[in-house]
């Protein structure tokens, strides 16, 4: 009996020392994403449910963008990552360059279970957000909008922008009267870019710059500056945190999304679709909201909110209306001459 | 005589291990990234037909169909490959657009597909119905203009310069020059700080050199006490206080000095104030370690001798702290060159210094060309004035041991 069962085990362990190594070489589904709290997020509401629904294990990594990163792990070949998140630009540039798997829509419930923005030949959306004007409702009352923003005389203060062309040429054409739909038809013209300009002039010696998101936050708080610009999200989560008595404005604001893409090549990529599949389904995406009020991609992902975070859901059809997504095209194109532009501007 | 050269070659090999070191991990480095500021591969290697078909063109007009067959050639060899894409963002720099034109050529021409026996102007024909900005010179003009491999476009660029459809140097529109006025501002900076930190560190230093070595001690502590703190902590520090409800504000709000607070973060006042804490040791430590080599004796025989305090002062005490002058001064000057988190974090957007904009090249628009120009000139600024220095120190009278 006791020789039988040292066989069995010996039997076993061979058996054993034979698979795992094959079971090592087909390595675990690999998404990468931001990292830090928000990374977080993803894994309650996605990656731990995805592996508890299906049996597949989820591997994970972080990163902090930047279309190079990517171009290094394909052209080094054996790229460890299969499902990454990335910015509007980094897909756009990374499709056009051959970086990404094409999307198989039919394989995660075709082009129309998602919104328009959230669709594309190389990229599924996972969150929007919106870059807003934000305030202190302590501070001041009401509304502001962009032409308040720009009116110093009026209210009194400094004003946040982030540190960059892009975003502030919009803001600055809409608070001179510009309406949403035409910013960028204006901006594509030489006189609309100096209209602009002449505009950001005015307010420049009002101007406090922000580089991260968390300095927008930080800035409105200390008091530092009556109102902002400033990624809508990280507003909410200082409020929340911190009890403050914050206000953001869904009009006039710039949305942009981030989506999955599946890296060039990726050995996994039947496992990345089904989870895409999964990371589809409104129900699941609507688990994020609480937790951090980046908005899914998902139609219906909205429909069975509380009124307190459908409020700040950037997909909510009636913040969604008052938005401007970002341009990537024109920035594509128009970036670099424009930083240079902006830069000279802010260093006079 | 031949001993002597052999205990020279003895220490030669004992500071071998620290020369090789800085050859590896500084001096290959450092002029590999240099390097960057002249040389131009990106576009020539993912265009290399285009390049040397373009060689023969005249700049007026479009080039020949020679040309746009290479051109059709190279998109089609590169459709797809890093280097296309590379030498994209390298033409986008140079002319905005030019990205897309040369992506969305290489896309339209591959789906067009070239079969058949190419007729005469059939290459100029298809790239044109891709993107019929191919007909104007300028867009051959920035191929030609990148074509490197050595170029002049980054270095000129850091001085506000550029080179015209002609080839001629100009100076850049107003509205993008930058550069001049950032090199301006950061010797001004640096020239401002320096004076600072000498008129507060020398009486200081002084005071140092003269009081019993006990409480000479204990003061020195004081000043070496910051030095032991991080830049960025200390940073961190002056933006506290300074802030608009910092104890800064508070307190002149509180004395009834102003109604309302003032603006002192995001100012050049505030970059000047913080650099010139974090420097003023580099300052007095070298004037402390001269004046404390003074013999009181001097100064008492040249007041014995009838000298008044002044005289004293001019006579016997400044010339022997020359050294120490020259010393304090070029450390914090040059270091001052280099500031990049102070200014960050508490100057506002007119008051970033030429760091920041090496840094902003390098890290965030990728014009490693640009980031490298630029550093080679204040290497350069560098590398004069410490030769000055040199040379000043060399002249100046030898003092008595």
């Amino acid at each position: 009996m006791i020789r039988r069962i040292i066989l069995a085990v010996g039997v076993l362990g061979f058996a054993l020392g034979c698979i795992l190594p094959v079971l090592a070489l087909a390595r675990n589904l690999t998404i990468v994403s931001w990292g830090g709290a928000y990374q977080d997020a993803l894994r309650q509401v996605y990656f731990q449910p995805f592996t508890a629904a299906t049996g597949i294990p989820i591997a994970e990594d972080s990163w902090t963008g930047g279309i190079g990163v990517l171009r290094t792990k394909v052209q080094a070949g054996d790229n460890p990552w299969d499902l990454v998140q990335v910015e509007s630009e980094e897909l756009q540039l990374g499709c056009e360059e051959g970086l990404f798997e094409k999307i198989d829509w039919n394989a995660i419930g075709g082009k129309d279970h998602y919104l328009p923005q959230g669709v594309h030949d190389c990229g599924v959306g996972v969150i929007q957000y919106n870059f807003v004007l934000a305030w202190d409702k302590d501070k001041f009352q009401g509304q502001p909008t962009w032409v308040d923003f720009w009116d110093v005389a009026k209210y009194p203060g400094k004003r946040g922008l982030r540190r960059g062309v892009k975003m502030n040429l919009e803001f600055a054409l809409m608070a001179d009267g510009v309406a949403p739909q035409d910013v960028y038809k204006v901006l594509r013209s030489e006189d609309g870019v100096n209209r602009a300009f002449v505009k950001l002039d005015q307010l420049k010696p009002y101007l406090v710059w922000w580089e991260l998101s968390p300095q927008a936050a930080q800035l409105l708080g200390s008091g530092e500056v009556l109102m902002t610009s400033s990624v809508h999200g990280r507003i909410i989560a200082v409020d929340r945190s911190e009890h403050r008595n914050f206000g953001i404005r869904w009009a006039g604001s710039l949305y942009t999304v981030d989506s999955w893409a599946i890296m060039k090549g990726s050995p996994n990529r039947a496992l990345a679709l089904k989870f895409l599949d999964f990371a589809g389904n409104p129900a699941v995406e609507a688990k994020m909201m609480p937790i951090l009020p980046y908005g899914g991609l998902a139609k219906g992902a909205n429909d069975n909110l509380p009124p307190d975070l459908l409020a700040v859901s950037p997909t909510n059809p009636q913040n969604l209306s008052q938005s401007l997504e970002i341009d990537d095209q024109f920035w594509r194109d128009n970036l670099d001459k424009l930083t240079q532009r902006f830069n000279a501007w802010i260093a006079k | 005589m031949t001993r002597r050269r052999g205990g020279i070659d003895a220490s030669l090999l004992l500071v071998a291990p620290l020369v090789l070191f800085l050859l590896v991990v500084f001096a290959l480095p450092v002029s590999g990234l240099l390097r960057l500021a002249f040389t131009e591969t990106a576009v020539a290697h993912a265009l290399p037909r285009t390049v040397v078909a373009l060689r023969s063109w005249n700049g007026l007009g479009p080039p020949d169909d020679a040309t746009f067959a290479a051109l059709a050639v190279d998109l089609a060899a590169g459709r797809g490959e890093p280097a296309l894409a590379a030498a994209a963002s390298r033409l986008n720099q140079d002319t905005a657009g030019m990205r897309t034109v040369l992506m969305s050529t290489a896309r339209s021409l591959a789906n067009t597909l070239l079969d058949g026996p190419a007729a005469e102007g059939s290459a100029t024909r298809s790239v044109l119905a891709a993107d019929p900005l191919w007909g104007q010179a300028e867009t051959w003009g920035a191929i030609r203009r990148t074509s490197g491999p050595l170029s002049d476009t980054e270095l000129l660029a850091a001085l506000d310069l550029r080179r015209d459809a002609r080839g001629m140097i100009a100076a850049v529109d107003p509205e993008r020059a930058i550069y001049r006025r950032v090199f301006l501002r950061t010797l001004a900076t640096a020239a401002l700080v320096t004076a600072l930190s000498l008129a507060l560190g020398y009486p200081l230093a002084a005071l140092l050199a003269r009081v019993p070595a006990r409480l000479a001690s204990w003061l020195a502590l004081l000043v070496l006490l910051p030095l032991w703190t991080g830049v960025l902590v200390r940073t961190a520090a002056w933006m506290a206080l300074l802030a608009r409800n910092g104890p800064i504000n508070q307190t002149l709000l509180a004395l009834g000095l102003f109604a309302t607070p003032r603006e002192f973060l995001f100012t050049r006042f505030a970059v000047v104030l913080a650099m010139l804490h974090i420097l003023l040791p580099y300052m007095i430590l070298p004037l402390y370690a001269v004046m404390r080599r003074i013999p009181d004796d001097q100064l008492r025989a040249a007041a014995g001798l009838g000298a008044g305090p002044a005289r004293v002062f001019w006579r016997v005490w400044l010339p022997q702290t020359a050294p120490g002058i020259g010393a304090g001064a070029l450390m914090v000057f040059i270091q001052a060159l280099g500031f990049y988190v102070t200014p960050a974090l508490l100057g506002g957007g007119a008051d970033q210094m030429l760091p920041w904009f090496i840094g902003y090249a390098a890290n965030q628009s990728g014009e490693w060309g640009l980031a490298a120009a630029l550093s080679l000139i204040l290497l350069g600024i560098v590398g004069v004035l410490a030769a000055v220095w040199t040379r000043i120190a060399r002249l100046s009278p030898a003092r008595p041991a």
